[in-house]
């Protein structure tokens, strides 16, 4: 066996060569070749593996490590105005020692009797969402946003019977390329202009485009470009009277100042669990949400675990468990709604965490306070020569135009990198149209500070 | 060296918990947000409240209340009626490789120069992440023997979803529009039939043979009658019952021969680590599940990875982005025509990754293949335990075939014999602290499953106390079967009063919401 040099690996308790031999001589076992035998030689791998060395002590591993990771900048030692589906908010350390709690970090699909508290952070998660969003209905999470507006169409083509999918031109591009990918087989995405002199949607566009074979209309609000939609109710009128169902997407940080949109008519939200409370982690921090209408024709679409709460046989005790588990692939491989595996789920329990401590008002101080620093750096930043910024209502993120200054976002970036400033969000080939244009995030982390740093800095490009 | 122990006294925490709305008391906060300027607010005003009347929200947020301490108390309780994989016996997932997560991983996952990173920075501040991509693709790419590997899939499923669509964009790329089939097998895992399927693939389904293993004969006539409607085929080796597949190599030369791809879902790779590859197998394509076989935390069901790799001549269909090295600079190459697009946003979950790559580097390849070796040990070891206690039987019993990394155990004997089947036990041996195992993938193929993975993490005396609990449970099933049958007993929760509410649209709740509007306060715990 490999043991031969004699290894003790940490992690691996029977590498202690007498244990080995021991469990080998019960099995009447010269080496596990015994066991490998089952394969045969043709297709055994002969060669070596050409992996670096290892480096066998935790002390030296970190060292390693840590060290590859010092040749990375952070958003926390430099000022960074990024976002665009992924966005710098605050973790609070209660959400980092709960995520990092080893009963659910390490726990995966275990049933509700003995892992009953995973399955009531979920739940408490689905309900909190619920709560955000105005539905009496979310799923666990699935990958992402894209995944999740991905899910949506296709849920809503199944509950409508109809095969075509209207998106709004002001989705995120990365977003729109998932959802085409998933929609693929048999539906038909179309994309619904954006009114760019407006920044909403064009309605002029979404009637002429919008049919009896429309099962779905999909827009975000705020949109990708930071825009609020100000014609939401009118948008799903629109769509209704067609027999359509209507998606929102939308940025949960924003719901507490702006409308739920299961208030205004919508038939399913979906978004992003990132901002709440969960670490960026170079893209590695996200997690989709499909809020919908409790109804039997919406839920028997999600191919998503659904964990409900119901009484147990002992008195006064919560029990959970899978809401129609049947749909799901897991229960019935192909014929299940889509597909179904391992998600986000630590994402969900996180979320869920930042939820109960913010409150009502946290959420209302939080969407309010980025208001005021979005338009604070909108007005500082429209005082300056060569940049315009798009009029309109944003929320969090808005666009700036650099072109009469000459330069391009690539070179502006580049030299407010040298000022420990990370610069918008380059939009100039997915938006073309806004010519050199960079999306700029603004979070509860920025302070005036921060964008009296910027001001200046563009002020001295 | 350690003994086995029976956990007779054991008792899940059970904290009659709330939820966490009944702990609300109004005007209670857990957090403050930061402070708007003076100067900015000046300057500004309530710019939400000038927003129009119909975008601003009017419904009162129904959150709860409640101070920091009650809401860290809370969770935690509720952490602690969660039987996670460091905590406990947990081979008992079969099929999900519950390995150690080492507390170091979370360690440097919470580093700055980590998790404060945007996916969107220049890709000069960001060579370090980079860098650990890249390293770990060399690594992905000689355990495999495959060319090239993506990290965009968020889980297993994602990356056999992935592969189909890879798939479908190289027979398009032949203007090849016929094939719309695919095969699997029935112990392959669900999504390698569903994830195909919402792609937009036919499926079917091979069975076994009377050995266990998938039926080349059937496998046969199935690819014959396709033809050249054959798109695929995915299926994992050694499929869920742990029965190495020997004709593997056959079964890809058939596909090949009538025009088709291989894909080969590696979700149960572990005790295979540097002993087969992908590539001597034929294969064109495969995933492993990072978060299974390198030392990853599972989370509950995410975030979790499925790493996509396959052969040069797909490489051009793979999602887009890849990691790309120059000599000097790490970067990132989104200049890829044929690319079929993403299925997941940036590039990948990568804290797995991170973790991942970190789990490698400890081991080499010499501990990696230890890894692989102590785990089939451990089966072995495991298997000739449980086989000797009245009633446990197992799927294909007595075929001559010597099991890999797992086995489908069946308690179809004792169920014939006591009224107790695997549901039954499975509530029971957490009376004993070992957590629920997994019985089986659906359907159950193999009467009263019960499928266990003891992979290297597991001590001896882990492998005995199994065996010594799993006995214990049998002996009661015969001798005194109601005390089973009315299990779990000192689990954190009891049985559901009845689980057909589940179904009923009426009756499920999957917020608290729909509980309060469906069930009034009837079953609240705090009136």
């Amino acid at each position: 066996m490999s043991g031969e040099h004699n290894i003790v690996y940490p992690y691996i308790p029977n590498s202690v060569p007498e244990i080995k031999k021991a469990m080998l001589d019960e099995l009447g076992m010269e080496s596990v070749e015994n066991i490998y035998k089952e394969i045969p030689d043709r297709l055994r791998f002969k060669g070596e593996m050409n992996i670096p060395a290892p480096i066998l002590s935790e002390a030296r591993l970190q060292r390693h490590v840590e060290k590859i990771l010092s040749k990375n900048k952070n958003c926390k030692e430099n000022i960074s105005f990024l976002g665009g589906g992924t966005w710098n908010h605050y973790v609070p350390a209660v959400c980092d020692t709960i995520g990092g709690r080893d009963e659910i970090l390490t726990s995966y699909v275990g049933e509700a009797f003995s892992d009953h508290g995973k399955f009531q952070i979920l739940f408490e998660s689905e309900s909190m969402l619920g709560d955000l969003t105005g539905f009496d209905v979310c799923n666990t999470p699935t990958y992402d946003w894209a995944n999740a507006i991905a899910i949506t169409s296709r849920m809503a083509a199944r509950t409508t019977g109809r095969k075509e999918i209207l998106v709004s031109e002001a989705t995120g591009p990365q977003r729109k390329l998932i959802n085409k990918n998933y929609c693929k087989p048999d539906i038909t995405v179309v994309e619904i202009k954006f009114d760019f002199n407006n920044m909403r949607l064009d309605l002029d566009d979404l009637r002429s485009k919008i049919s009896e074979k429309t099962a779905c209309v999909y827009f975000e609000n705020p949109s990708y470009l930071g825009f609020i939609e100000t014609q939401g109710e009118e948008i799903v009128k629109i769509a209704h009277e067609k027999g359509a169902l209507v998606a929102i997407g939308v940025d949960p940080t924003s719901l507490g100042v702006l409308e739920a949109p299961g208030d205004y008519g919508a038939d399913y939200a979906v978004g992003e669990l990132q901002p709440l409370g969960i670490h960026m982690s170079y893209g590695g921090g996200l997690g989709g949400f499909i809020a919908c209408r409790d109804e039997e024709k919406f839920v028997a679409e999600y191919p998503s675990l659904l964990f409900g709460v119901l009484p147990t046989i002992k008195e006064g005790e919560y029990g959970f468990g899978q809401v129609a588990f049947e749909r799901t692939s897991y229960g019935s491989r192909e014929k299940g709604k889509d597909f179904i595996g391992t998600c986000a789920a630590l994402h969900g329990m996180i979320a869920a965490v930042y939820l109960a401590l913010t409150g009502p008002q946290g959420m209302i101080d939080l969407g309010k306070g980025i208001m005021q620093r979005v338009a604070y750096a909108k007005a500082e930043l429209t005082k300056l020569d060569g940049i315009r910024v798009y009029e309109g209502y944003n929320f969090k993120e808005f666009v700036v135009n650099f072109d009469s200054s000459g330069k391009s976002v690539k070179e502006v970036n580049k030299v407010l990198l040298k000022r420990n400033i990370f610069g918008g969000l380059d939009l100039t080939k997915d938006f073309p149209t806004l010519g050199e244009s960079a999306l700029y995030a603004i979070t509860e982390m920025i302070s005036k500070e921060d964008i009296d740093a910027l001001v200046k800095a563009l002020k001295e490009i | 060296m350690s003994k086995a122990y029976l956990r007779k006294n054991f008792h899940e925490a059970r904290w009659d918990e709330p939820m966490i709305y009944e702990l609300s008391t109004p005007g209670t906060r857990g957090i403050l947000i930061p402070e708007v300027e003076d100067e900015i607010v000046a300057a500004v005003g309530d710019v939400a409240a000038s927003l129009p009347k119909n975008v601003r929200r009017k419904a009162p947020l129904l959150l709860p209340e409640v101070d920091q301490k009650h809401v860290l108390a809370h969770y935690i309780h509720l952490t602690q009626e969660t039987m996670g994989s460091n905590i406990s016996n947990d081979l008992s997932e079969g099929t999900c490789t519950m390995k150690y997560n080492p507390r170091l991983s979370e360690a440097m996952a919470l580093n700055n120069n980590f998790a404060e990173l945007h996916p969107e920075q220049d890709v000069e501040t960001v060579q370090g992440i980079l860098e650990i991509f890249y390293k770990f693709e060399h690594i992905m790419k000689e355990i495999s023997g495959m060319d090239k590997f993506s990290f965009q899939p968020g889980g297993g499923n994602h990356a056999v979803y992935c592969a189909a669509s890879v798939m479908r964009a190289y027979h398009a790329s032949r203007k090849d529009s016929k094939r719309d089939t695919i095969i699997t097998t029935i112990f392959s895992h669900p999504c390698d039939a569903a994830a195909p399927c919402t792609a937009g693939y036919n499926v079917i389904t091979i069975y076994p043979d009377e050995r266990g293993v998938p039926d080349i004969e059937a496998f046969k006539k199935a690819v014959e009658e396709t033809g050249d409607h054959l798109a695929g085929i995915f299926m994992t080796n050694p499929e869920d019952i742990g029965i190495y597949n020997p004709n593997i190599d056959r079964f890809a030369d058939l596909v090949h021969s009538v025009g088709g791809l291989c894909y080969y879902d590696q979700a149960n790779a572990n005790a295979f680590l540097g002993v087969v590859r992908a590539r001597e197998a034929g294969f064109d394509m495969c995933h492993f599940n990072v978060h299974k076989t390198f030392g990853t935390p599972h989370g509950g069901e995410g975030p979790a990875n499925g790493a996509f790799g396959c052969r040069e001549f797909l490489t051009k269909f793979m999602p887009k982005p890849t990691v790309e090295f120059d000599g000097e600079k790490y970067y990132l190459d989104f200049d890829r025509p044929e690319s079929f697009g993403k299925v997941r946003e940036y590039i990948g979950t990568a804290g797995v990754i991170l973790r991942a790559y970190s789990w490698v580097m400890m081991h080499g390849a010499e501990g990696i293949k230890e890894c692989a070796e102590i785990s089939v040990l451990n089966n072995n070891y495991l298997e000739k335990l449980l086989l000797s206690i009245k009633g446990c039987g197992e799927a294909f019993l007595g075929n001559g075939i010597t099991r890999q990394e797992q086995c489908r155990y069946s308690w179809e004997e004792l169920y014939k014999d006591t009224g107790v089947g695997t549901d039954n036990i499975n509530k029971r041996i957490n009376d004993y602290g070992i957590p629920w195992y997994w019985a089986s993938h659906h359907p159950w193929v193999i009467p009263q499953p019960m499928t266990l993975e003891p992979c290297e993490t597991y001590s001896k005396c882990d492998l005995e106390e199994y065996y010594e609990t799993l006995k214990q449970v049998a002996d009661e099933a015969y001798t005194n079967p109601e005390i089973v049958l009315s299990a779990p007993h000192n689990s954190a929760a009891h049985d559901l009063a009845n689980s057909a509410d589940l179904d009923d649209p009426t009756k499920w709740a999957i917020t608290w919401r729909a509980f309060l509007k469906k069930h009034g306060d009837k079953y609240v715990k705090v009136k």
